[in-house]
C-alpha cells in the first residue's frame, strides 16, 4: 500500500470518484471529482492532534461501528495516504465561530475550510476497473437474528473484533458485554448459495468457508480452550494449501456440523445464543448452544461498480458482477476495447486471485499503452450519408455508444469505438449502414454461390465468429460427424443477420434458414444479441403473414465449447430441412415477393409484462410467459432456441 | 459492382490425409479452376507450411492475382499467418478469404463423395465472397500513454503498482479517503493466517 503513495509515476486521487468517462480505446478522457479532505494531504504527519480536540463522536465505519472516531478522523493506522480528513457531513461548523478547534490544535496549519472540490481532467489510453464487492448484510435474515441480539456478528465484525488494531485492541471480546467467549458458532453460507432472493444470492460467494477456516484455526491457535462449532452446506476448500488449513482445524479441534441452522434464540438473558439445527450427517435435529455466533456473509456486486460499468459500457453477468470477454480466453478482457477488469469486482474472489488477475490486467493494460498507435480491424460501419433518413434508429442499437445522433441530424459513427458487431447495419432499413469487410453483396453473393445447384438440399446458416462458428470447428476437432447439408455464412454477431437476409434466402429456393449465435448471456457485443431475438419475432411474425411455415426459419445458441452441440443442432435442422416440400419451396418466390420485410421495434414495457404463447419452433411445445420470463428462449421440452413470443394481438 | 479485372487464387490444402483422407482434392482444385474470374488453382500438401506460403507468394506476383482464397482450416486458426503472408507479397491483407473444409466439412463428414460435393460448395462460396472483398485500410489511432484504475482495493493497487512499473503514468481513483479496500479491514488472512496490510 505505502508503494503507491511513494511511486513516481502513480498519481493517488484518494476520496476521489470518477464523474464522466468518454472516447474509446487509446483516448479516453475522465472526469474525476476529488472531495475536499480539508486537511492538507502532504502537510498532515498524522499526529492526532486535531482529533483529541474535536466534540464529535461517531460510529467508526472502519471497525463496522463496533468503535468510535471523530469527525476528524485518519481511517487507520497504515492508510495510504497518511492523513487526516474532516467528514463535512459530521463536522460541527466550517468556521472557527462555530467550532474550528481542530483549527487551532493543528500546530503545521494543515487545516482549512476554505478549500473546495476539485475537478480534474485526464486524458488516458486504458482503464483498468477494480471496484471490488460489498458485503451482504444479513438484517433480512429474520431467523438468525442479527441486529436483534447483540452477540450475533457478522464475519467482518468478527475480524475487527480478533484484531489488535480494532476497538477491543485485541482482546477478544462478544459485543454484548466483552466478555470473552468460550464456544463460538460459525454459520456458512449466509446471503449465498440460495435461490429464494429475499435469503441473499444464488451463486456461492468463494471467500466465506475459507475466511471461517481461518477464523475458527486462528482462534484454537491463541485460545486453545475456546469450543468451536462450524455449520456448513458443504465445504469449498478447492486451492493451494486450503485443504491443509482444513486439516489442521479439524486436528486442533474444530467442530464441523453439515446443517445450516433453521432458528436462533436467546438464552434467557444471559446475552448466549441457542441454535436448532438439523444434522444431515447424522440425521437429527439438534440444539447447540453459543456464546458468540458469526454469519459467515457472502459477497454482493459493489454499489461503486455500478456508475463505472454504464460510463464505459460494460455488461453484468447474471450474479451482477462484471462480465469478461470471455470466460476462458479473456478473463480481463471486456468487451469495450481498452478496459479491463481486476479482483472481485469480476467476481467474489481472494487475495491471492485478485493479485493474479491484477497483474493479468496490467499487463494487457501495458500491452496497450507501449504501442504509440492502436490499429483498428477495418470491419467497422461506414454510413452512405446520401441514403440516410436521419432516424437514428442506429445509433439506439448501437451497444458501444459508438454513434451519436440528434435530432435531424447524420448520425455520427466513431470508428475507434466500433467493434463491428453489424447490429446497427442489421437495423437500418434503408442499407445506409455499411459494414466494412462484411458487406451486404458479399453475404448476397454468398447465398447466390450455396443455392446455384442443388438448393433443396441446402440449409442456409448464420454463424457468429465467436460462438457458434467456433462451435463448429470444435465440432470438427472432435470429428463428430453430421449431415453435410448446411452451407455456413460468417458473420461476427447474430445480430448482423439484416432480416433482408433472410427473406433473399427464401426467395432464392432455400428450405430452411438458420440463425446461431453466442448464448444469451455471452454475447460478444454486450447484448446485440437481444436484437436478432427481436429480429426473429418480427420474420416468424411475416412469415405467418405470407401463409408459410414459420418453423423453416431456426435460431440456436451454441458456445465456441459445444461441439457436441453443433453436431446435435446440424442433425436436427436437417430433419427440418428433409419435412420441407418441393411446392412449399416453390410456393415461397410469389409468397414472399410482395411480403413487407418485417422490421420490428423492441416490444413495448406493457406489452412485455402481458402473457402470451411462447412457441417451440422445433418440436411445436407451447407455453405461456411474458416477454422477459425466457430470455435465453430455451425450450423447456426440447432444449432449442428457436423459440417464438406470440404477442396478442390487439381487439379490433 | 464487381470489378471485371478479378484474378482469383484458389489454393487447396491437403492438410496431409486430414483433409485429404476425406476430401478428393485433386477434383475440387479443377472445380475451383473452373469458377469464373478464377485465375488459377493450387494443391499443396500444407499450405500453411513455408514452401505451401512461397506458393501462393509467387503466384500472386507470377499471376497478379489481386484475390486469395484457401480452402484449408478454420480462419480461427491461420487466418492471421495467410493475411501475413499475401500482405508480404504486397495484396492487402482483407483481400484473404479462407475456406474451412476441415472443422467444417472433412473432420465431420462420414462420406468421401459427401464431403467432396460439400468441399465444392464451400470454395464456391468462398470464392463469391472474394469477389466482393476490397482492400481496406486499418485506421490507426493514438495512445495516450497513461491508465486509470478505478478502485483502490488489492486489485486496483497492484494493477496501479504493476502499470507504473512497466514505465506508465496511473491515476488510481478511490472513493474512499485511504486505499486498501476489503483487504485493510482484515485481521489475519489466509492460507497462511498473516497480516493483512
Ligand atoms: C469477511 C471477509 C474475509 C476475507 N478473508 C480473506 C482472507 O482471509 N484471505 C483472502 O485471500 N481473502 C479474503 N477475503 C477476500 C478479500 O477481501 C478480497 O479478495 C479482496 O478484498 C478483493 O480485492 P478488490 O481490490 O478486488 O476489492 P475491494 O477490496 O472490495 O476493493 C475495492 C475498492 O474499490 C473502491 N471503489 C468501489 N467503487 C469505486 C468507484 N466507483 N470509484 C472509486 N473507487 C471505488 C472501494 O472503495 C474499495 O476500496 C475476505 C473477504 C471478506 C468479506
Ligand atoms: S464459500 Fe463456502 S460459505 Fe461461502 S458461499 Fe461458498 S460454500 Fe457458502
Amino acid at each position: 500500500m505505502m508503494d503507491v503513495g511513494r511511486h513516481p509515476n502513480i498519481e493517488l486521487l484518494t476520496y476521489s470518484e470518477v464523474e464522466d468517462i468518454r472516447g474509446y480505446v487509446g483516448n479516453f478522457t475522465a472526469h474525476i471529482r476529488r472531495k475536499a479532505r480539508y486537511v492538507d494531504e502532504d502537510e498532515c504527519t498524522g499526529c492526532g492532534d486535531c482529533a483529541k480536540e474535536c466534540p464529535v463522536v461517531v460510529p467508526d465505519e472502519f471497525q463496522m461501528g463496533l468503535g468510535s472516531r471523530k469527525a476528524i478522523y485518519i481511517p487507520f493506522p497504515q492508510a495510504v495516504p497518511s492523513a487526516y480528513i474532516v467528514e463535512d457531513k459530521e463536522c460541527l461548523g466550517q468556521n472557527p465561530i462555530a467550532c474550528g478547534k481542530c483549527i487551532e490544535a493543528c500546530e503545521k496549519n494543515c487545516i482549512s475550510f476554505d478549500v473546495q472540490d476539485e475537478h480534474l481532467e485526464i486524458n488516458v489510453g486504458a482503464i483498468v476497473v477494480a471496484t471490488g464487492m460489498d458485503v451482504y448484510d444479513p438484517t433480512a435474515l429474520d431467523e438468525y437474528g442479527y441486529r436483534r441480539f447483540p452477540n450475533v456478528v457478522t464475519s467482518m465484525e468478527f475480524e475487527r473484533l480478533v484484531s489488535t488494531g480494532g476497538p477491543l485492541e485485541g482482546h477478544l471480546g462478544r459485543p454484548g458485554d466483552l466478555k470473552q467467549p468460550r464456544k463460538i458458532g460459525f454459520i456458512q453460507c449466509v446471503g449465498s448459495r440460495t435461490q429464494n432472493p429475499e435469503k441473499g444470492n444464488p451463486y456461492c460467494s468463494n471467500v466465506c468457508c475459507m475466511n471461517t477456516i481461518k477464523a475458527a484455526q486462528y482462534l484454537k491457535d491463541n485460545y486453545p480452550e475456546i469450543d468451536i462449532s462450524v455449520f456448513y452446506m458443504d465445504l469449498r476448500a478447492f486451492g493451494k494449501g486450503f485443504e491443509e488449513l482444513l486439516m489442521r482445524s479439524k486436528a486442533s479441534g474444530v467442530r464441523f456440523i453439515r446443517g445450516l441452522p433453521g432458528d436462533i434464540e436467546e438464552v434467557d438473558d444471559t446475552g448466549d445464543l441457542r441454535v436448532t439445527v438439523e444434522n444431515t450427517t447424522a440425521k437429527r435435529l439438534e440444539k447447540h448452544e453459543f456464546d458468540m455466533l458469526v454469519l459467515a456473509v457472502g459477497a454482493t456486486p459493489a454499489m461503486g461498480t455500478e456508475p463505472v460499468r454504464r460510463l464505459v459500457s460494460l455488461s453484468k453477468s447474471p450474479s451482477g458482477f462484471l462480465k469478461e470477454a470471455h470466460s476462458k480466453l479473456k478473463p480481463v478482457d471486456t468487451p469495450t476495447k481498452g478496459v479491463y477488469i481486476a479482483g472481485a469486482a469480476e467476481s467474489p474472489k481472494d487475495i491471492r486471485e485478485s493479485v493474479t488477475q491484477a497483474g493479468a490486467a496490467s499487463s494487457k493494460a501495458s500491452i496497450l499503452l507501449n504501442k504509440s498507435k492502436f490499429s483498428i480491424e477495418a470491419i467497422t460501419s461506414v454510413l452512405d450519408e446520401d441514403i440516410c433518413k436521419k432516424c437514428g434508429q442506429c445509433a439506439s442499437v448501437c451497444p458501444f455508444a459508438a454513434i451519436t445522433w440528434e435530432k435531424k441530424q447524420l448520425p455520427k459513427l466513431i470508428s475507434a469505438a466500433c467493434v463491428g458487431c453489424g447490429n446497427c447495419a442489421a437495423e437500418c432499413r434503408y442499407g445506409a449502414i455499411k459494414m466494412r469487410h462484411f458487406s451486404d453483396q458479399a453475404v448476397y453473393a454468398q447465398i447466390d454461390a450455396m443455392l446455384e445447384e442443388n438448393s433443396a438440399n441446402k440449409i442456409v446458416a448464420f454463424a457468429c465468429n465467436w460462438c457458434s462458428y467456433a462451435g463448429a470447428d470444435t465440432a470438427g476437432v472432435g470429428r463428430m460427424a453430421y449431415p453435410p447439408n448446411a452451407r455456413i455464412i460468417r458473420t461476427m454477431c447474430s445480430a448482423r443477420v439484416n432480416p433482408e437476409f433472410i427473406w433473399y434466402a427464401f426467395k432464392k429456393g432455400a428450405p430452411v434458414v438458420l440463425i446461431s449465435g453466442c448464448h444469451y448471456v455471452d454475447c460478444h457485443y454486450i447484448d446485440a444479441n437481444r436484437s436478432t431475438v427481436r429480429r426473429m419475432d418480427g420474420l416468424w411474425d411475416g412469415l405467418e403473414k405470407a401463409g408459410l411455415r414459420t418453423d423453416r426459419l431456426l435460431l440456436e445458441w451454441c458456445s465456441a465449447a459445444e461441439g457436441g452441440r453443433w453436431q446435435t443442432i446440424m442433425k436436427e435442422t436437417e430433419k427440418k430441412r428433409q419435412s420441407v416440400t418441393s411446392e412449399e419451396i416453390d410456393g415461397t418466390r410469389t409468397a414472399l415477393e410482395d411480403a413487407k420485410i418485417p422490421r420490428p421495434r423492441n416490444p413495448k414495457a406493457s406489452d412485455e409484462n402481458q402473457d402470451a404463447d411462447f412457441v417451440c419452433m422445433r418440436c411445436g411445445y407451447s407455453w405461456k410467459g411474458n416477454y422477459r420470463s425466457n430470455v435465453e428462449r430455451i425450450c423447456p421440452q426440447c432444449r432449442s432456441n428457436s423459440i417464438r413470443w406470440l404477442k396478442k394481438k390487439k381487439n379490433k | 459492382m464487381i470489378r471485371d479485372d478479378l484474378r482469383i487464387g484458389v489454393f487447396v490444402c491437403d492438410c496431409g490425409s486430414n483433409i485429404a483422407g476425406m476430401v478428393d482434392t485433386e477434383a475440387l482444385r479443377e472445380y475451383a479452376g473452373t469458377l469464373p474470374q478464377v485465375e488459377l488453382s493450387i494443391r499443396n500438401k500444407y499450405t500453411c507450411a513455408d514452401p505451401g506460403q512461397q506458393e501462393i507468394q509467387k503466384s500472386i506476383y507470377e499471376h497478379n492475382l489481386n484475390r486469395v482464397v484457401v480452402a484449408s482450416c478454420s480462419p480461427a486458426s491461420y487466418e492471421p499467418i495467410f493475411r501475413q503472408c499475401i500482405e508480404g507479397a504486397g495484396l492487402n491483407r482483407y483481400l484473404l478469404e479462407m475456406a474451412n473444409i476441415r472443422e467444417h466439412c472433412s473432420w465431420v463428414t462420414d462420406d468421401k463423395a459427401d464431403a467432396t460435393q460439400k468441399a465444392k460448395d464451400i470454395v464456391n462460396v468462398a470464392v463469391a465472397r472474394a469477389r466482393w472483398l476490397y482492400p481496406q485500410d486499418e485506421e490507426k489511432i493514438p495512445v495516450t500513454d497513461a491508465a486509470l484504475v478505478v478502485g483502490g482495493g488489492i486489485a486496483g493497487i497492484q494493477a496501479a503498482l504493476d502499470i507504473a512499473d512497466s514505465g506508465h503514468k496511473v491515476y488510481l481513483v478511490e472513493k474512499k479517503p485511504s486505499i486498501g479496500g476489503i483487504m485493510a479491514q482484515l485481521d489475519k488472512v489466509y492460507p497462511d493466517i498473516e497480516c493483512s496490510i
